[in-house]
């Protein structure tokens, strides 16, 4: 069962993607709300960004 | 003035490089190749291997610094780069040129011992070159202590140097006047950002001083480094796990030792929770001192990784599809990944400073209202 592998990787990019769009986009809405906070509210976004990134390719090697 | 003098710095290690260049190849010079353009060859083996291969090669550290390789029409490999040191300890400091090894076809026999390169490793030898194996075709064969000056650890020397000497005369020219001048206009809102939009916010205005230097130096060190991966010279430091590991470590050294009481409170025995969550909590707590740094080794090393990866598979594009359709396609992505790698190589200097900033700003914050 060789190819599970792939499987959990493709299913591990998939739940990486959906957590950095939502990221994304739900920083897009706040800045849309409130454009004076965007600095802030980027570098927030960056980080979150960044740890769920982290776990992604974690699990990437993983697999 | 300054700025001619960088010119002068820069310019001196491109003719270093050069020099040793020409010192290592033989009369034929003429042949000048593209490093992409080296799966060109035409080999009978094939070719979805070969730029695998070659990839797998670009990824791995190396003993010599090499630019590319070419057959010539005798059927000879050919080498373009220069031979690096190699310093083992095998009961005795063994110093030779990576030159002996040719690129891995001989066998280097230094005072009476044999060295083999093989997979990228030096193993001990007798006079035949064999190699012994164990059940998972590991080689059993003894490996020295490995000190070398590998390809990464003269472009870790090189950016330390030019690290060196760009913020030391700009450090020298603040003694003069308090604007800069030359590079440091460009490194000064850099240095500032670094300041007021990592270090102050995440550690506070009362113990962020300690930690610039650290902050500054592993910022720009990253970035250099990065950007000078995304150049032809086929650096790629920070996508050796060990470089990443180092850099992680010493974060995690810095966030361990600075920690005051109330961090190390917060880890063993967190206030305000019930005392059998706190129990539960101080493993978890702990493990997680240790999960932070290595989400900052595998977070930089993975993406290096990833972006040199694809960008040079779409670059082998070219000589799969071999048609008109496949080398604009191919050229077109590979501009468009690059700008990307370019915000990237910054973004992870960035996401690196942060959150060792971070880090730092955990391990030295007070808590005075419990």
């Amino acid at each position: 069962m060789e190819g599970l592998n792939y499987i959990g990787a493709g299913l591990i990019v998939i739940g990486a993607g959906i957590g950095i769009g939502r990221i994304g986009g739900q920083a897009m809405e706040a800045i849309a709300r409130q454009p004076e906070a965007s600095g802030k509210i980027q570098t927030a976004m960056l980080i979150a960004a960044a740890l769920i990134e982290g776990i992604g390719f974690a699990a990437l090697f993983a697999a | 003035m300054h700025r001619i003098n960088l010119v002068k710095i820069l310019s001196l290690l491109l003719l270093t490089v050069t020099i040793s260049v020409n010192a290592q190849h033989d009369s034929h010079v003429e042949k000048v190749v593209d490093a992409t353009h080296t799966e060109e060859v035409p080999v009978e083996k094939d070719l979805k291997t070969e730029i695998k291969e070659y990839i797998n090669h670009h990824l791995l550290d190396s003993y010599d610094f090499s630019l590319f390789s070419y057959t010539t029409d005798a059927g000879e490999h050919k080498y373009i780069g220069a031979p690096l040191p190699v310093i083992l300890w095998d009961g005795g400091l063994q110093v030779f040129s990576s030159s002996k090894f040719h690129h891995g076809e001989t066998l280097a026999e230094v005072s009476g011992n044999f060295y083999k390169l093989y997979h990228g490793k030096i193993y001990k030898t007798d006079a035949e070159g064999t190699i012994t194996y164990d059940e998972e075709h590991h080689a059993t064969n003894v490996k020295p202590l490995d000190f070398s000056i590998t390809k990464n650890v003269v472009f870790i020397f090189l950016v330390g140097l030019l690290m060196f000497f760009m913020f030391g005369r700009m450090a020298k020219n603040y003694k003069k006047s308090a604007l800069p001048s030359g590079l440091g206009r460009l490194l000064e809102p850099i240095i500032l950002y670094v300041r007021d939009d990592i270090a102050i916010p995440n550690i506070g205005i009362k113990h962020y001083k300690r930690y610039m230097s650290y902050l500054l130096t592993i910022f720009f060190f990253v970035w250099i480094i990065n950007l000078l991966g995304l150049t032809p010279l086929g650096v790629n430091v920070t996508n050796n796990i060990a470089v990443t590991l180092a850099l992680a470590l010493m974060t995690y050294f810095i966030t361990t030792f600075s920690g005051n009481k109330d961090y190390w409170k917060h880890i063993f025995w967190m206030p305000g929770v019930p005392t059998l969550m706190k129990i539960i909590l101080a493993p978890i707590e702990l493990l997680g001192t240790i999960i932070k740094p290595f989400s900052l080794m595998i977070r930089l090393y993975a993406n290096i990784t990833a972006g040199h990866i694809v960008l040079m598979s779409i670059i082998g594009l070219m000589f799969i599809f071999k048609n008109w359709i496949g080398s604009p396609l191919s050229f077109g992505l590979a501009f468009a990944l690059s700008l990307l790698e370019l915000l990237v190589a910054a973004l992870q200097a960035y996401i690196f400073t942060m959150l060792s900033a971070l880090y730092f700003g955990s391990a030295v914050e007070e808590h005075d209202h419990h």
